[in-house]
């Protein structure tokens, strides 16, 4: 049993390697940002047992953001028997910065020397020797993304991890900061610290705040030396970096040979056109559009029918089955009815979700997405938001859940708050079932539009929403945009796959646990009290939704049933559906519902229905999320508060004004 | 030669980073990505949004606000 952390830049394909040697189908993408938890997983070499910590992908081991300081505690906690510093050989400079970070905190590091594929196309030579004799640690030669290198890799690390060697590097920071920090040191000696002292030492002088506090903790300085230090800092923390690199400068000069002008490549000529001035941004729409229109194409048209004749076929055996085994009149009708009729409806629209996250996962896996970033930071920065909260908006496409994590990687608390708070505007994959189901209804013939509408909505009101939290709520100035743009790369069908499937999976187990309780939960209350007509407004339900139905009578669904199945989203957006086509159709075949539907809606009460759904208060698992983040009650339940009104409003307005324009 | 901004760089020009003017975290942090002092940055892009530039092979994207505080001095060794 041996425990492996891998730690390396963002975009140095850690993720790609974490999933080559367990397996597992963590999502990849091809831009900064994708992990910002350490994940573990599993694997075993000669019989023996792994655990792999994938860290967040950092620059840095400082305290600039949170995705830093986890993967630091991580690697400072000494759970971790050896760490694989994955290194994109292409960008050796920068990369290195992080390895020698790793050296002086004296832990054991291997390095895997990935993309090495990349780097050949370059034309840099790499002496994998040298590099390994300079740097003192191992140095394998990996391409991850094609599984080569890895059992050498794995040997190594785990043939170091048992060796008493450990790495021995000294950077000289020039005379002047070497004797401070030996100064430093012998301050610090006369304490226990888990961790060696020429490290916090250096970093004292770098002027990591975190290491200040710490220090104040764990040693009793006196509090002039700690500020005195912290003066020290203010002149030194610059030239550490200088002298640090001029130390990768002399391990890169003998190892790394690097063409003197470098070629344009595709990358740059595609960069040419999708990050145009003008072009950029329609560029982008027309991409996502596309991605709808054939997400409906292929999705409805191909595959829907199939999946819905299956469910139905499988619905009327099941009731054919319940019959011929004389089960009591309940039972049959909480399985037809509460299971098929509800989750059924839900089942039917996995096609069109598979289909619109396998698009989503080739541009991710491309490298378009930071090159979306890019182009919407102009758009973003009028608005006085940052350019990466796009990217925790696209995240937020898939599930509003990873979305608010990914805000994590916005450096100043206001960008990060906003980007947070603007996140449940983005239509979740568990939303795109009650869209898909109305569209069926209303607008069979401009599918692909109306989704495209409906996002784009989504959209607006969250850059509307972040232009008014910056301007009312955070005054703090927004921080600077600083990202890379990775190369295009050819996404591997695999992963896209595995990543799509992810969120299918996810999807199925939502259906069949939290959905499936909660549909459970409604059936009861709408069979109940005995010997009501089921679904029937006498029913517990139909009573509770009667009471709450004025509420929504100005947006022209106050409905019982329209009630009762915005309140059953608030647990699980796929509710939604579920109870409608509990309430409305009470049967497997999602037609009956679309025609249930046309009968109660008009075009105009489902969109600000649509609306309402868009932008209402999002699910109990986003709340959860919210709570976890900002570890603030307050702030939860402004969420939970602020969405329900905003949609109100919105579906209010569409109503009437829909109304007094006819139609 | 005089040190002038980044941000008065034009495309396939290149600068010699001399130094950043600001006192803030962002500072370490293009020390950290790469745009340390005497490093050579290439631009690429320069006219709307933030400016794309080319650093020995990789692109990296700067905020306007940030990039007209880098001080580079600029150099004409090669161009094509």
């Amino acid at each position: 049993m041996g425990t492996i952390a891998l730690v390396g830049n963002p975009n140095s394909g850690k993720t790609t390697l974490f999933n080559a040697l367990t397996g597992s189908n963590q999502h990849i993408g091809n831009w900064p940002g994708v992990t910002v938890e350490k994940k573990e997983g599993k694997f075993k070499y000669k019989e023996v047992q792994y655990t792999v910590f994938d860290l967040p992908g950092t620059y840095s081991l400082g305290a600039y953001s949170e995705d830093e300081i986890v993967a630091r505690d991580f690697i400072l906690s000494g759970s971790s028997d050896v760490v694989i510093n994955v290194v994109d050989a292409t960008n050796l400079e920068r990369n290195l910065y992080l390895t020698t970070q790793l050296l002086e905190m004296g832990v054991k590091v291997v390095v895997a020397l990935n993309m090495m594929d990349e780097a050949r196309q370059k034309n840099i030579e790499i002496d994998i020797n040298t590099l390994s004799k300079n740097l003192g640690i191992p140095v394998i030669a990996t391409v991850a993304s094609k599984n080569k290198g890895l059992e050498d890799l794995i040997e190594k690390a785990v043939e170091y991890a048992k060796s008493g060697e450990y790495p021995k590097i000294n950077i000289s920071y020039g005379e002047e900061i070497d004797r401070e920090i030996e100064k430093i040191e012998s301050l610090l000696d006369s304490s226990n610290s888990k961790y060696p002292n020429k490290w916090l030492a250096v970093k004292l002088l770098e002027g990591d705040e975190e290491i200040f506090k710490l220090v104040e903790k764990d040693f009793e300085l006196p509090r002039d030396v700690l500020s005195s230090i912290k003066e020290k800092a203010a002149v030194y923390e610059l030239e550490i970096v200088d002298r640090r690199y001029a130390f990768i400068g002399n391990i890169i000069g003998s190892a790394v040979k690097k063409p003197i002008r470098e070629v344009e490549t595709l990358t740059d000529k595609i960069d040419k056109v999708v990050t145009h001035k003008y072009f950029g941004i329609p560029i982008f729409a027309i991409i996502m559009f596309v991605i709808f229109q054939l997400t409906f194409a292929i999705g409805q048209d191909l595959l829907g029918g199939y999946v819905g004749d299956f469910v139905g076929f499988i619905g009327e055996k099941v009731a054919d089955l319940l019959t011929l085994i004389n089960s009591p009149e309940w039972l049959k009708s909480f399985i037809a009815e509460g299971i098929f009729g509800g989750i059924g409806t839900v089942f039917e629209f996995i096609p069109l979700i598979v289909v619109l996250y396998f698009f989503i996962g080739i541009l991710e896996d491309t490298g378009y997405m930071a090159r979306a970033a890019y182009v919407m930071d102009g758009l973003m920065r009028a608005l006085g938001l940052h350019g990466k909260t796009f990217i925790s908006m696209i995240v937020g496409f898939g599930c509003n859940v990873p979305g608010i994590m990914a805000t994590r990687t916005l450096d100043n608390k206001k960008d990060r708050m906003i980007a947070l708070l603007i996140n449940p505007f983005m239509s979740c994959g568990a939303r795109l079932p009650i869209y898909l189901v109305f569209i069926a209804a209303f607008f069979p013939s401009h599918g692909g539009i109306v989704l495209f509408l409906l996002y784009a909505f989504g959209i607006i009101t969250a850059l509307v929403m972040g232009k008014i939290f910056s301007k009312f709520l955070f005054k703090e100035e927004s921080s600077h945009f600083i990202m890379e743009l990775p190369p295009y790369r050819l996404p591997i069908f695999k992963y896209v796959v595995r990543s799509m499937w992810d969120k299918v999976w996810d999807f199925l187990q939502r259906a069949g646990s939290i959905i499936f309780v909660v549909v459970a939960l409604l059936w009861v209350l709408s069979v109940l009290p005995f010997g009501v007509e089921p679904y029937s407004q006498e029913s517990i339900l139909g009573r509770i939704g009667t009471i709450l139905a004025p509420i929504f009578k100005p947006a022209g669904f106050g409905t019982w049933q329209a009630t009762v199945s915005l309140f059953a989203g608030i647990a699980a957006k796929e509710a939604v559906v579920a109870i409608l086509g509990m309430v409305y159709a009470g049967v497997s075949e999602g037609t009956e519902l679309i025609l249930a539907l046309q009968e109660v809606f008009t075009p105009l009460t489902a969109v600000s229905f649509l609306a309402m759904t868009l932008l209402y208060t999002p699910c109990a698992a986003v709340l959860g999320t919210v709570k976890r983040e900002t570890n603030s009650i307050k702030w939860t339940i402004f969420m939970a508060v602020y969405t329900f009104i905003l949609g109100w409003i919105v579906a209010v307005l569409i109503y009437q004004v829909g109304r007094l324009l006819g139609f | 030669m005089g040190d002038v901004y980044l941000s008065s760089l034009k495309p396939n020009e290149y600068g010699k980073i001399k130094g950043v003017l600001s006192g803030c975290k962002a500072n370490k942090r293009l020390y950290e990505l790469g745009l340390y002092r005497n490093a050579i940055v290439k631009v690429v892009k320069n006219d709307f949004g933030p400016i794309i530039l080319n650093l020995s092979g990789n692109k990296l994207a700067l905020g306007r606000g940030l990039a007209s505080k880098v001080l580079v001095e600029p150099c004409y060794f090669e161009k094509n």
